[in-house]
């Protein structure tokens, strides 16, 4: 089994900072990432993206190119296309390349898994032409596609992000509709005196809306009942708003309710996890070093809790400072004169986020979805199900999963498990943080049993006696 | 609320012998512990099985013959009350073997266990060919298969479902999240939950699991029971390949096949390993070849309750009577004994069966 | 079905294979992702599901959701997680139970 000081899962702005920061100080790194090239989802493909689509996505975006430069200049071992499927307690982890099964021993482990976005269970919302905002903006990175009469619907600053990208690319959103109201916003005021320490993120929320403004888009907060329309695609969505409901023809709907941290890694280990009631999620525990409840493993960036592209940078550099220091690389001296600063910027780029939480909320239909809505995917599992395992005595998760079958499908929970864990917390009288959340067991992402199989012949033959 | 018996356990066993009890006309109150409890009947096989089992105890065997026996009919009353289909096939499932030479030496246990029954257990011997026409997918290392047509298997998580309503329907109170603390005797046995309540009944069932490991003693079993854990790994949902279930492998109703039966002794952990999982999928991909490109979408680790001889406990407290012990292993299986058989034994009624042989006492002795 | 693409290439690439897609030949871009080159050629929907074979489509373009899933040599396979190689031999996952309830 290869051996080294560090592995880091993901190669998004934490992982590649992290791997930088440790690779510099001498440590050997292994980073693991599923996708072909280094960037996560927000720098996906930051590397070969042309001019056009480099002008498109803006300088946020292209800022990317700076990590992944910084990276090809380190000496790490980069395994591109890497399905990471278990990771020990011990720092072993076990990933797949082109279904070939490998194992790693990491003397610590950083987990930059990042961030999912919120499940939106909305009628509708499992037909083909509905898709995740991110997943349009990631086709745009990735491929160079724009939606064309694309409708998107929400709450959350990447609404504008993505609205302002399709205008600049010439293919205008049909609409915006947007499920925050105007006194979500009043309420996130009194979050603005500390808030403007991120000024300059309020400036580019200003600018992007003036510019969806003057594209002449038509734009609604507010919205409710949110029902988009199809037989074997999408069709149409309507929506009320002040007791009216409108209808739109489009192509495609873009479905948006914030993001939240990606527990999957974090849950299989069983790490401790507290629920954010600000940001309606659970997030592993960690100090302020990323350090999990376990002494081999840190969460870095989004995957500890939303924090942004910048802010999941400056985490992956600290956490990368204390394994070097936990290794004997840096005295304890050394490594605090170097994390000062990046703390320092670092609660800076925090400074907006209760602003944003207060302004952007999930939308009270999807948190409580009605009785035919589909909430697992997967198994086509309806919150009405959810709802009468509860009355048949399912306090948490894992029984309703048992009942119901919920979170038992390929994605293993990833865009149900929130939405069960509120439906059971609203059920039962609960906090989330007493309903729980589903065990997540490997494999994290399925893989083939010849994969598993042939990995049998490399491990210690402890099991022999089954065969 | 009035109760005849509390049953301390709200999984497949407890709720099974509830089911029994409400159809006697009794009045029960369940508590169940929380969702994070350790649970046999969220990780279980889904086997109605009756091969290998009680070898060198031909009573078990014949126990289990019995449940098997009942299992038909338990399954369409459940169903037709609940309007759950448990899906349960009772034709028959298979040992699978690599070498004939084990295959032969367990056969020659089976015909021994055979002549106890008076030749009641029902079971051929498919050699490669055979089996291949019975199952065309099987791959060629296996050498042969057992065939034993009393066994078969089940949806188990809607039978857990299909309790859980129709315990409820019929008038049974199921308390959920609720972990006991404390149990004592006085007029009435009294119940404490963590929370603080009290619950109280005339008589009592701790059918808990491995919650009876700490709870029994205080009842005066001495409850010798130990988990042993198995892993599971299931695939995604694929086309029907597979006719009959084995003991280690099987296609569920819903299409995923399920894969498993590891024993391994490590106390109250519940995780997955990488040696384990390989090297049962391993074996799963070397007798259906087919399975290698098959996707592994969840494993999981379950903990078996297992008593030292592996048989089921079933014990009236001796210091406290009116107490009962139930605990076993396959909760599946016997589900259909318990719901039937096990309510007029707790009753003390005339037609209760005879189940000395799977009293505490048998570990005293030695 | 709508064939016209719902989205628009604001750089398209001229290096070109051919894959198949249930036996019909498709043209897209060699090494480009698979699942957003299928929607570039206006294919809506990849898989029925095994639950009630109803149609569904990518839905988070970064591996999470498996609403893309395709089959590719007998195994299934995330679209989006898939470049586009020549020859590419695809087929909708669980089409016979798609088709079944049909």
């Amino acid at each position: 089994m290869t051996e080294v000081d560090l592995v880091i899962v993901g190669a998004g702005p934490a992982g590649m900072s992290a791997a930088v920061t440790a690779a510099e100080i001498g440590l050997s790194v292994l980073l693991l990432d599923e996708q072909p090239a280094a960037g996560g989802q927000i720098y996906r493909n930051v590397a070969k993206a042309d001019e056009t689509r480099g002008d498109i996505l803006g300088k946020d975006y292209t800022y990317g190119l700076e990590l992944v430069t910084a990276m090809r200049s380190a000496s790490i071992t980069h395994v591109t296309d890497a399905t990471v499927w278990k990771i020990g307690e011990d720092g072993t982890v076990a990933y797949s390349v082109n279904g070939k099964a490998s194992l790693v021993q990491g003397r610590k482990v950083i987990l930059a898994t990042g961030a999912l976005e919120r499940p939106v269970p909305i009628p509708g919302w499992t037909l083909p032409g509905v898709m995740t905002a991110g997943a349009a903006q990631i086709l745009l990175k990735q491929s160079g596609l724009v939606a064309e009469r694309a409708v998107i619907c929400g709450s959350g600053p990447l609404i504008y992000l993505i609205a302002q990208q399709m205008i600049r690319a010439g293919k205008p959103p049909l609409a915006i509709i947007e499920t925050q109201t105007k006194s979500d916003l009043l309420n996130a005021m009194r979050h603005l005196p500390h808030a403007l320490r991120g000024w300059r993120y309020l400036m580019k929320g200003a600018k992007l809306l003036s510019e969806i403004k003057r594209a002449g888009v038509m734009r609604v907060t507010g919205a409710e009942n949110l029902e988009i329309e199809g037989d074997t695609e999408v069709r149409a969505i309507a929506f009320t708003h002040r007791g009216q409901t409108t209808r739109i023809q489009c192509n495609l709907v873009l479905l948006h309710q914030g993001v939240v941290p990606n527990t999957q890694a974090t849950r299989s280990l069983r790490l401790e996890h507290a629920w954010s009631s600000a940001q309606r999620c659970f997030h592993p525990i960690t100090n302020e070093w990323g350090l999990s409840s376990l002494e081999t493993v840190y969460v870095a960036g989004d995957g500890a809790g939303i924090g942004g592209a910048k802010a999941a940078e400056q985490a992956g550099a600290i956490s990368a400072l204390h394994v070097a220091f936990a290794l004997g690389f840096i005295t304890k001296a050394d490594r605090d004169k170097r994390a000062a600063p990046i703390l320092r910027l670092q609660s800076a780029e925090l400074a907006l986020r209760p602003f944003l939480d207060r302004a952007y909320p999930p939308s009270d239909q999807v948190l409580k979805p009605a009785d035919d809505t589909v909430i697992c995917r997967c198994e086509e599992v309806t919150a009405g199900d959810i709802r009468a395992y509860a009355r048949l005595g399912c306090t948490g998760p894992n029984q309703a999963k048992a009942f119901g079958r919920s979170g038992m499908g390929p994605c293993q929970g990833r865009y149900c498990g929130l939405t069960v864990t509120e439906l059971l917390s609203q059920e039962t009288g609960t906090t989330p943080d007493a309903v729980g959340s589903y065990h997540i067991r490997p494999p994290l992402k399925p893989i083939t049993l010849g994969e598993l199989a042939t990995l049998e012949q490399t491990l210690t033959d402890e099991t022999k006696g089954l065969i | 609320m009035e109760a005849d018996y509390a049953i301390i356990g709200g999984s497949i066993v407890g709720l099974s012998i509830a089911w029994g009890l409400l159809k006697r006309g009794r009045r029960v109150l369940v508590l169940d512990g929380d969702d994070g409890s350790f649970r046999a009947s969220r990780g279980n096989f889904g086997l109605v099985w009756v091969q290998g089992k009680g070898l060198k105890q031909p009573a078990y065997a014949r126990w289990t013959q019995k449940s098997a026996a009942a299992w038909a009919d338990f399954s369409a009353e459940l169903g037709e009350s609940t309007g759950y289909n448990l899906a349960l096939q009772q034709a028959g499932g298979y040992d699978f073997y690599f070498d004939e030479e084990s295959l032969e030496q367990r056969v020659a246990e089976f015909e021994t266990l055979k002549k106890e029954l008076g030749g009641d257990y029902p079971f051929e011997v498919l050699r490669h060919n055979e089996l291949k026409r019975e199952e065309p997918n099987i791959g060629p290392r296996v050498a042969g298969a057992i065939l034993h047509h009393q066994d078969g298997h089940l949806n188990p998580l809607r039978l857990l479902k299909s309790l859980a309503d129709d315990v409820r329907r019929m008038g049974g109170t199921v308390k959920c999240g609720v972990p006991v603390k404390r149990i004592s005797k006085r007029d009435l046995f009294e119940i404490e939950a963590e929370d603080g309540t009290i619950y109280a009944a005339p008589k009592f069932v701790l059918s808990a699991g491995l919650g009876a490991m700490d709870l029994g003693p205080q009842l005066g079993f001495s409850a010798p029971i130990r988990p042993q854990r198995g892993q599971v790994l299931i695939t995604e949902k694929l086309p029907k390949m597979m006719n009959r279930p084995s003991g280690i492998i099987r296609q569920v109703d819903e299409g995923s096949v399920q894969i498993g039966d590891s024993k391994e002794e490590v106390g109250l952990d519940d995780r997955v390993t990488l040696e384990t999982a390989s090297a049962i999928a391993a074996r799963a991909v070397a007798v259906y070849p087919d399975l290698a490109k098959a996707k592994l979408v969840r494993s999981w680790g379950a903990l078996r309750i297992m008593s030292p001889d592996g048989f089921p406990i079933y014990q009236e407290s001796s210091t406290t009577p009116g107490a009962f012990l139930v605990t076993c292993h396959s909760g599946i299986t016997l589900a259909a004994a318990h719901a039937r058989y096990l309510p007029a034994w707790l009753d003390g009624s005339d037609q209760a069966p005879n189940l000395e042989v799977f009293s505490e006492q048998r570990f005293a002795i030695s | 079905m709508n064939n016209a693409s719902p989205f628009h290439n604001i750089s398209p690439s001229d290096d070109l294979v051919t894959v198949t897609f249930d036996g019909i030949e498709y043209i897209l871009p060699d090494g480009a992702n698979l699942a957003a080159s299928l929607l570039e050629a206006g294919l809506r929907y990849f898989r029925n599901t095994p639950v009630s074979g109803a149609p569904r489509g990518p839905f988070c373009m970064m591996g999470a959701c498996y609403d893309c899933l395709v089959e590719i040599d007998g195994e299934t396979r995330q679209a989006c997680m898939t470049e586009v190689t020549s020859g590419l031999k695809i087929e909708r996952a669980h089409r016979d139970k798609g088709l079944e309830n049909d």
